[in-house]
């Protein structure tokens, strides 16, 4: 629309600067019956940017499985929920906060993590895990050790200050998040099935509560600057970013959880994205009723502020409650012990509208159903890319003398080498339940007081994804799904973590697209829906995208602490096998792309029947304590995974080599496989219940001495591999 | 056997402690709030790790002017044995109950990771075991100073609780993790009974999570 056709008195810059655009504006005004005022508009821009709206994805999101035997709660609340077992429930989701960490890098992780922790406590829930996956540029690009740096400090001051261990996750490096790092965040909480909170407002009259920090002028429209592209100017975006303050939510942790033993809450919702906006919008939507707010109410700790600063303040550590009258001054008591504050800021009324007051001015007037379900919804045009070609590989010009070299050169690269840098920064044993630490292939932590356990893991592989969206999504789910069998659990669900580039290009929403319906076909075939989520397009610098991203995090349950599984090989002896065949896939490997410089070739194809099959089958094997030890075959092939194996035990392995081509054999990437550790007398047994079900298995070897030796090609010993294996985080970042 | 926990606004392994110390002696310890102006008969007080007022001002600082802090101290003085663990052992300093200073780990960094520690008091109610422990450590600011001669009077007095030292029990200059003056990890005061650590003995006290090795400490007060 050009600015002669525009017909009203808001300009349109103004509506331009609120990341509107101008047929959205128009769809305010008809809705409205008139034109919003500046605080509304305000409103409007929080509630419909992509962030909070999921307006290009929700079309799409619907697709993805989200109920199960298990499943007590799918996506649309702050987080899902599973049943595991004995009136327990893990409540737990993942959410990105890469703008914020890309424009100041420790605050924005830090206030990632503050942020998905309360999405969890606020269901009534103790955290008990924090998981991220963070992704960041070329080591060589200049900002790349700043933004590292920053991150892994910011995750470490938040999560050790409350004091919920940080047990895993992932990292990579890549040239396509130069300009647009990820920062993805995952908790985990546990309470009983009976405890579980929702954000429904309910009973007419009663009081909406406002409890935790003061309200600043800090993060104002940090959801709009999530959900807009950077260009070279977004460093002055950085007073959009939050502060945050992790003292402060651990007495708002406590705080919560002590009056939800009460039954004084009737509904409870965090101020994150959009701050009181969205919380209010939220807690009045879901319970199909009005609210109505005084701001002269809201503590502040900045002077003067107008009812359009408070209401799109994103202030951290922030909890809107709607309580039973009766237990008010109960529940004051509460925050007050914490020295935290404690508000009646309004009251649910029957009128569903948002109704803001400030020194006897109203200020805002707003039909609640018109922001939520008048939102807009795209269905974006899409164009998906061809998936590209195999390889075309003559075996000729790889040379077998150089396999364990090769291995060298592989384990201390940046994206297979050690992440003890990063994971040493994080406490992750604080709570003393920790059974299996960062470093394996998935955490484990105990249900306090319990003789059962969860394991956690999150993944993806950007590559897999970039050159076959559908087959990298699929692989995405089932990489998670293989961590936590190989950790001795049952999969239960995943929450997910969409992060693409602009979906207004249709080539990005393509990817989103077939992204989605390879997780889909996954979910399905695995029984392992998804429970919570979020999206993050506008991953854009100067109109690069990065690499298609959907990062998965998986959660299963251990029922028996004692067959809790690690990739650490145990004694000289043993049998080392491989189940699942193998079939020499070096397409997008990261030997292609580590020692050959080439990212090219197809990404390996992920046969789900294969995939259950082969987990059942290990998953068997575990509970019959047949297991000494188990990793799965993930990025780097078989013998990188053989190393990690080695390297977690200090124990040698001697391989046979009985492969025609062995770079093909030890660094291809077939899918649905795993190595595990057996004892020598089981061998026969095993075999023949692998025959029965038809699973491949082979063994490949024997753990001995102290060196990864290859028949006829020589040996490393296991101390050679542990310090290549952990140098380059060292080296990089000192 | 009564045992109590204090717990500030910022603590978190409060209940850590709480739980090592049930599985230890059979019974719980009493979790007593900061704000408490008085503790009953104690056999053993906690002051456990963590982020007391997150660490504000200067780790310990704020906590070590809590209420309860007066009665820790008129208790330690009449005997009462008390460790510090962590946070709990800059709080104890911060309240003059300990000599020394806690810095910043020479890395600048936090870390998180188990590390062996051997008795060199072998005579303190904590400290009877000689054999080398393997404890786990999580803090910022756990680089131990003392100026020489505090540090004199602090190995003249025998006062030296713990120093990190490899598998075998060398002390090397690779086993410290924080750079430690002379790799130590705890001190005690000059009576013996108020102990300052920084590794987590409650986090090595299940062989659940891989070892018990921390049991030994609280064990010779509990029982």
């Amino acid at each position: 629309m050009s600015q002669e056709s525009w017909q009203y008195k808001t300009e349109l810059s103004v509506v331009e600067n609120h990341g509107l655009k101008d047929d959205e504006f128009e769809k305010i005004v008809k809705s409205l019956g008139r034109e919003p005022n500046r605080t509304e508009l305000g409103i409007f821009s929080a509630m419909w940017n992509e962030h909070c709206s999921y307006k290009s994805s929700k079309f799409w999101l619907k697709k993805l499985p989200t109920s199960g035997e298990r499943v007590i709660q799918g996506p649309g609340e702050n987080a899902g929920v599973i049943d595991i077992d004995d009136g327990d429930v893990a409540i737990f989701k993942m959410e990105s906060h890469n703008h914020p960490s890309y424009i100041e890098p420790y605050q924005g992780a830090a206030t990632g993590v503050g942020g998905i922790l309360r999405d969890v406590f606020t269901m009534g829930a103790r955290p008990v895990a924090n998981l991220n996956s963070l992704r960041f540029g070329d080591p060589s690009h200049p900002k790349t050790r700043h933004l590292l740096s920053g991150v892994v400090g910011g995750i470490g001051g938040y999560g050790n200050c409350i004091g919920i261990p940080t047990v895993g996750g992932e990292v990579n490096f890549h040239p396509s998040y130069n300009g647009n790092i990820l920062v993805n965040a995952m908790t985990v909480g546990i309470t009983k099935k009976d405890k579980i909170f929702y954000s429904a407002a309910a009973g007419i009259d009663n009081p909406v509560v406002y409890v935790g920090s003061k309200t600043g002028r800090d993060g104002i429209h940090g959801a709009t600057m999530a959900s807009a592209e950077f260009d070279e100017d977004s460093e002055d975006k950085k007073p959009t970013v939050q502060v945050g303050d992790p003292f402060t939510e651990k007495l708002l942790l406590e705080a919560c959880l002590e009056l939800m033993k009460e039954k004084a809450i009737i509904a409870i919702q965090d101020m994150g994205a959009a701050g009181l906006t969205s919380s209010s919008i939220e807690m009045a939507s879901k319970g199909n009723v009005g609210i109505e707010i005084d701001l002269t109410k809201v503590p502040t700790r900045a002077q003067d502020m107008s009812a359009y600063e408070l209401m799109l303040s994103e202030s951290q550590e922030r909890m809107l409650m709607v309580i039973d009258p009766s237990k008010e001054e109960m529940a004051r008591s509460i925050f007050k012990k914490w020295d935290l504050e404690f508000e009646v800021i309004g009251k649910v009324t029957d009128t569903k509208k948002l109704v803001l007051n400030m020194n006897g001015k109203e200020e805002a007037c707003i039909p609640i159903n018109i922001l939520v379900e008048d939102a807009p919804e795209y269905q974006r045009n899409y164009v998906v890319n061809n998936p590209t070609k195999p390889l075309n590989i003559n075996e000729n010009d790889f040379d077998k003398k150089t396999i364990l070299n090769d291995l060298l050169t592989m384990i201390s690269h940046p994206n297979l080498c050690s992440r003890k840098w990063i994971w040493e920064q994080y406490d992750h044993m604080v709570m003393a339940d920790t059974i299996v630490r960062p470093g394996s292939d998935a955490a484990v932590v105990r249900v306090h007081g319990t003789n059962k356990a969860i394991a956690m893991t999150t993944d993806c592989s950007p590559t897999y994804c970039k050159h076959n969206s559908f087959e990298g999504g699929k692989h995405a789910v089932v990489e998670t799904w293989r961590n936590l069998v190989a950790s001795g659990a049952l999969p239960i669900a995943i929450t997910d973590c969409m992060n693409f580039g602009n979906p207004e290009k249709p080539e990005i929403m393509g990817e989103f697209v077939e992204c989605i319906r390879g997780m889909t076909e996954a979910c399905n075939s695995l029984n392992y829906p998804v429970i919570s989520g979020n999206v993050s397009f506008y991953n854009e610098t100067n109109g690069e995208g990065i690499y298609p991203t959907p990062s998965i995090g998986g959660v299963g349950l251990i029922k028996d602490l004692n067959n809790t599984t690690t990739i650490a090989l145990k004694e000289e002896g043993n049998f080392i096998c491989v189940i699942g065949e193998t079939n020499n896939h070096l397409g997008n490997s990261q030997f292609m792309s580590i020692v050959k410089g080439k990212e090219n070739g197809s990404t390996p194809t992920v046969n789900l029947q294969e995939e259950l099959k082969n987990g059942r089958f290990i998953l068997n094997l575990i509970n019959q304590k047949f297991i000494k030890s188990v990793h799965d075959i993930g990025e780097g092939g078989l013998l990188v995974a053989v190393a990690e194996m080695c390297i977690a035990g200090n124990l040698g392995v001697n391989l046979g080599l009985k492969a025609e081509f062995p770079h093909g054999y030890y660094f291809g990437e077939d899918q649905a496989r795993y190595l595990i550790e057996i004892s020598k007398d089981h061998f026969d047994k095993i075999k023949t219940l692998a025959l029965e079900q038809d699973v491949f298995i082979d063994e490949i070897g024997m753990v001995q001495g102290n060196s990864l030796k290859i028949n006829n090609l020589g040996a490393v010993s296991i101390n050679d591999l542990n310090e290549n294996h952990k140098m380059w985080f060292t080296n990089f970042t000192n | 056997m009564k045992s109590h926990v204090i717990v500030f606004p910022g603590s978190n392994c409060d209940r850590d402690v709480e739980v090592a110390i049930k599985n230890i002696s059979g019974s719980y310890p009493e979790m007593l709030w900061h704000k408490e102006t008085s503790i009953d008969n104690s056999d053993l007080i906690v002051v456990p790790g963590g982020f007391s007022y997150g660490d504000y001002l200067r780790c310990g600082a704020i906590a070590s002017t809590s209420p309860v802090m007066q009665d820790v101290i008129k208790k330690s003085n009449e005997g009462v044995p008390v460790i510090g663990i962590c946070n709990g052992f800059q709080i104890l300093i911060e309240a003059s109950l300990l000599d020394g200073a806690l810095m910043r780990n020479t890395s600048l960094s936090f870390l998180c990771k188990d590390v062996y520690i051997k008795s060199i008091n072998t005579s303190s109610i904590f400290t009877k075991t000689t054999t080398v422990a393997k404890i786990p450590i999580a803090h910022n600011e756990g680089n131990f100073f003392a100026t020489g001669d505090n540090l004199k009077k602090l190995e003249d007095n025998d006062q030296i609780a713990f120093q990190y030292c490899n598998q075998n029990g060398t002390i090397t200059k690779e086993s410290n993790p924080n750079g430690s003056l002379k790799n130590i990890a705890g001190i005690l005061n000059i009576q013996k009974n108020v102990l300052g650590m920084m590794p987590h003995p409650e986090r090595a006290a299940d062989l659940t999570l891989g070892c018990e090795d921390g049991k030994t400490i609280f064990e010779s007060v509990l029982n």
